[in-house]
């Protein structure tokens, strides 16, 4: 495999495993959670690497993951007080952690490579040096960590499918039915440590939470089905993948970047141009409802008048301007819509209504 | 006590302490209303978003003086207070996935932009690190300078707008009946939060900005039941973490001085949490015991 497509194939699985557990984060609201765990997993890090005395070892990883849950503890904790808003708790335990690891590195671990900003920013294009090899195969240890990581995520949500959906749409009856909602909560937070300490190698702590939460947050405007939304977040991340690698290849920039900036462009558009949802559609159709109004006001006014004596003066075109202070544009425009739709028909310059008119005139009245 | 004396001999040092606790004060202050708005963590999500900004801002003046880059800091991370207030408005997305996205994706454009930078030729990295991390001990006296100058009026505001902000944090839909600007003043708000961030950027850097914000108006909340002493303790705890800050990361080898105010904030408001009178987890167990004992 050429490095190039390594690369891809690496960008696109990461992809895929972040999306996956951001679909249950952006369902639950705690897409923050994400800022601040893929922050401190850099202290799980650096006090695993004391431990163990290595950068290889893979007590890193479990030092990782477990700063990760640890993060979601203390800021439960924090915000278990009732003292300050979850939010805040968030924002008080991070930073502090972060900084923790930041003295501890500067202090005892200056002259390992154990450095922040890679730990932060990540650099995809590297990720084809560093290789294992498995079962005789010769791969990219970020290609590796990267499938595992997916195939871990995959198989948890098939088999908490169930009770993933039932916490995160209704906790209070998933607690009711005897599910546990905190272990679940627990069992979720642990993926996301797990992906963002899978991911971070490829693309930077600060990228991962792009992954994780834009193409689900996209895919949430598309659809209300669970399985369809967490296939389509999954679809959005590998694409805004490929599309990431191919404009920082010809722009020649970050990588990681560059895909970071594609989710925000999927994640655009589908604010824009959701079926349904999006702004656009949404602008549309509060024009035709404007429109219809409008119309079942011409009906309802000409069914009032219809066949009084006033009739021939009230039901013109030129009457509505005064009676219902339409602009004389607007009106002549209503006309023409009802006339095409076959509310009314013109005589002469009296308007009148059809059957079909009287009817939704009386629809109208009755709402 | 050599270390108190330094502050009045030492130039460095007497510097980077004023910034701090300048950057202290003017966060503190700010950091209130947005605790109290709910939008504790919209300072983090902006300070992140500013890497563009700075980036552009260096790209098209090739100036690396401060006020330039303060100036596109605070522009993105406007755009990016827009983006965010405009996507849970429009969209069903909630408030936190539209802070998380926002956030990663204005930095991952913001690492493009420098990236494509370096390939410049008199470009030398633009400061990456200095603006992830802080480089409070580079701080000289003109970065006060415009420290001061872009802290003072945000303070002023405050202070003039007092009643209207108060009102604002507390009740909203009482502030809109009353024929308030709501709107307009939660904008007013918003910038001057990201006028903090672009001080504290220098000096603490994106990651620990958000404790900046969030942290002394937590502890000082712990204290008082009235807004105008949570505003001054919460200065004050700002300014103090700032002073303590920059002592410690004189004396301690390897202590840079962002990590070393926010750890004293996170100290401060622990303290808060457990020992603060009437609201304090301590004083909430003795009363929850003389409660137990009273009724036995």
């Amino acid at each position: 495999m050429s490095p190039e497509l390594e690369v891809q194939l690496i960008a696109v699985i990461v992809a895929a495993a972040c999306a996956l557990p951001g679909v249950f984060l952006v369902l639950r609201r705690m897409a923050m959670l994400s800022d601040a765990i893929s922050h401190t997993v850099l202290l799980g890090i650096v006090l695993a690497y004391f431990v163990s005395g290595t950068l290889g070892s893979p007590l890193l990883f479990v030092g990782a993951v477990a700063m990760g849950v640890i993060t979601v503890a203390l800021v439960e904790l924090v915000g278990g007080t009732g003292l300050v808003r979850e939010d805040a708790a968030i924002g008080i335990v991070f930073p502090a952690l972060f900084s923790i690891a930041v003295i501890l590195i500067s202090r005892y671990a200056g002259n390992v490579h154990l450095d922040v900003d890679s730990v932060l920013l990540g650099e995809l294009i590297f990720a084809p040096f560093d290789r294992v090899t498995l079962l005789g195969l010769d791969l990219p240890r970020a290609l590796l960590i990267g499938a595992v990581t997916l195939a871990i995520n995959l198989a948890l949500i098939g088999l908490l499918d169930k009770e993933l959906k039932l916490t995160s749409f209704d906790p209070g009856l998933a607690a009711a039915l005897g599910f546990a909602p905190g272990l679940l909560h627990y069992g979720l937070m642990t993926m996301v440590s797990v992906t963002a300490v899978g991911a971070f190698d490829a693309v930077g702590s600060i990228l991962v939470i792009a992954l994780m939460v834009a193409p689900p947050a996209a895919a949430y405007l598309l659809t209300d089905r669970l399985p369809v939304m967490l296939l389509l977040s999954v679809l959005i991340g590998a694409l805004s993948a490929i599309a990431g690698y191919w404009a920082a290849y010809w722009l020649d920039v970050s990588v990681g970047g560059a895909m970071a900036t594609m989710t925000g462009v999927a994640f655009g558009l589908a604010l824009l141009f959701a079926p349904g949802r999006g702004l656009v559609a949404g602008a549309a159709r509060r024009k035709r409802q404007r429109w219809e109004f409008a119309q079942q006001m011409l009906a309802l006014h000409l069914l009032n008048h219809e066949g009084a004596s006033e009739a021939s003066e009230e039901c013109t075109p030129q009457h509505l301007r005064a009676h219902l202070r339409w602009r004389a544009d607007f009106a002549d425009e209503v006309v023409r819509r009802a006339e095409r739709g076959g509310l009314v028909r013109r005589e002469g310059a009296v308007l009148t209504l059809t059957e079909h008119g009287r009817q939704v005139a009386r629809e109208a009245s009755l709402r | 006590m050599e270390v108190l004396l330094a502050l009045g001999t030492d130039y460095t040092l007497r510097t980077v302490a004023l910034g701090a606790a300048l950057l202290g004060m003017v966060s503190g202050v700010l950091g209130c209303f947005a605790v109290l708005r709910r939008q504790a963590l919209l300072g983090d999500a902006m300070s992140h978003a500013a890497l563009p900004g700075i980036a552009l801002a260096f790209w098209l003046t090739g100036e690396r003086d401060p006020l330039v880059l303060l100036i596109g800091a605070t522009v993105a991370a406007w755009l990016a207070a827009l983006l965010i207030l405009g996507i849970t408005r429009a969209s069903r997305i909630k408030e936190d996935s539209a802070l998380a996205m926002t956030l990663a994706v204005f930095f991952g454009f913001g690492l493009v932009l420098l990236s494509a930078l370096q390939k410049r030729p008199d470009a030398a990295q633009a400061g990456l690190k200095t603006f992830l991390f802080g480089q409070a001990a580079a701080l000289v006296e003109r970065d006060l300078v415009v420290m001061a100058l872009l802290g003072a009026p945000a303070l002023l505001c405050v202070s003039l707008l007092w009643k209207q902000f108060k009102l604002l944090s507390f009740d909203p839909e009482y502030a809109a009946s009353l024929g308030m600007p709501t709107g307009a003043l939660g904008l007013l708000l918003t910038t001057l939060i990201v006028i903090a961030i672009a001080i504290g950027l220098q000096t603490v850097g994106v990651v620990l900005m958000s404790a900046m914000l969030v942290a002394p108006a937590a502890a000082a909340r712990q204290w008082t039941n009235r807004l105008s002493t949570m505003v001054l303790l919460a200065a004050a705890f700002g300014a103090g973490a700032g002073v303590a800050g920059a002592l410690i990361s004189a004396t301690a080898r390897g202590v840079s001085t962002g990590p070393a105010v926010v750890l004293c904030l996170t100290a401060i408001t622990l303290v808060s949490l457990v020992f603060a009178p009437e609201r304090g987890l301590l004083w909430s167990m003795w009363r929850s015991r003389r409660l137990i004992a009273s009724a036995e």
